[in-house]
């Protein structure tokens, strides 16, 4: 390290084994950051497969500037390779994560999510404890979240 | 097994470390006894039995392993490091006759870990601490994998408790293999779940509320 060269010129070469326990100790606190704050990352972007897109307020409240920023990246450059897929046609990736076996399905409400519009227009009532038979695709997102709960018989 | 999207870094593998490795972080703050080979001046705070300005040379201390690994040079002028009992000679008779028998938890945990890592120090007996971890590793894995294979929907702690931390995550993986495989051939493989991220955040926000 550069103190090492001043203490060489300066004579006092005595001074670098301290010197480099120092240094040594300067490059662990680094290590030990740059860790964290990575592996806070990778937690991050796990939460945009496992949650979606919108992260909810409590995650957001602890999320840095620099790391809201780095997710809404992330989810850009996400959204325009799913874009590119299909030959331009796109392909939600982050859906079917487990093999389909039916276009509908039973879902039960584990806790009160209000109104919830479904393609054809209609408007379904998610109150706690009520049970549904709806589109999978629609469901999929909010049963991730813990709203719903895929019933298989 | 839902969170597959959460890919933390791996530890290194045999002498390398990973440098974002949240385990090898925790690994190489373990402390070895070590003899200062030069004087240390201005630290002495650092080592409380005397209470001298400067560390002087030839004084045993303990040292963590990332400060060992910094200071070491070949030529040793600045620090020569001890091998740890467990990598001593008595200790690898005894592993090496009976594998299975020891409690690696208790040796370690980083058992395999800092034992690899023991062979940055040059000492003379390392190709016999290096044939000592690969013996003993390969003297228990068997067990091991049978009964992360065996062992479905049943307190595991007490097969679990004498491993070292390499052994629990061959254990977990097995674990975690089996349990698909079992929810698979009761058709649950395609039900859907809630995320485990956002399950523990959940539990995390309740404990906030009530401190």
């Amino acid at each position: 390290p550069h103190c090492c060269v001043h203490a060489k010129s300066a004579a006092r070469s005595d001074l670098i084994p301290s010197i480099k326990l120092r240094h040594c100790c300067l490059l662990r606190n680094q290590r030990c950051i740059m860790a964290y704050l990575y592996d806070r990352l990778l937690r991050i972007r796990a939460l945009r497969w496992e949650y979606g897109s919108v992260l909810p307020a409590n995650v957001r409240f602890h999320m840095s500037a620099e790391e809201v920023q780095w997710f809404s990246q992330y989810k850009k450059s996400l959204a325009s390779f799913m874009r590119s897929l299909g030959g331009g046609a796109g392909l939600d990736i982050t859906q079917d994560m487990k093999p389909p076996k039916s276009l509908y399905i039973q879902v039960r409400c584990l806790k009160d999510h209000g109104e919830f519009e479904i393609d054809d227009g209609t408007v379904i009532l998610l109150k706690k404890n009520s049970q549904h038979f709806l589109p999978r695709w629609k469901c999929e997102q909010l049963i991730r979240q813990g709203v719903l709960e895929h019933v298989v018989s | 097994m839902d969170t597959q999207s959460y890919c933390p870094v791996p530890p290194g593998v045999g002498m390398e470390e990973n440098f974002l490795s949240l385990d090898d972080i925790l690994l190489s703050h373990e402390r070895l006894p070590v003899r200062t080979e030069c004087v240390f001046p201005r630290l002495g705070f650092l080592e409380k039995s005397s209470d001298t300005q400067d560390i002087p040379e030839a004084t045993k201390m303990e040292l963590p392993l990332w400060l060992s690994k910094g200071l070491y040079e070949r030529k040793r002028k600045v620090l020569s490091v001890e091998l740890p009992k467990v990598y001593r000679e008595g200790w690898r008779t005894v592993f090496t006759a009976d594998p299975n028998v020891v409690d690696l938890h208790k040796m370690g945990p980083y058992y395999y870990g800092l034992g690899s890592q023991m062979l940055h120090f040059d000492s003379p007996e390392n190709p016999d601490i290096a044939q000592a971890l690969l013996q003993t590793f390969i003297g228990r894995f068997r067990r091991t994998m049978d009964s992360s294979q065996n062992a479905y929907n049943e307190d595991t702690s007490a097969l679990v408790e004498r491993l070292d931390s390499l052994e629990k995550v061959l254990f977990r993986s097995g674990q975690n293999g089996l349990n698909s495989f079992q929810s698979w051939e009761k058709g649950q493989a395609s039900q859907l779940t809630a995320s485990s991220l956002v399950l523990n955040y959940r539990k995390r926000k309740l404990a906030d509320v009530q401190t």
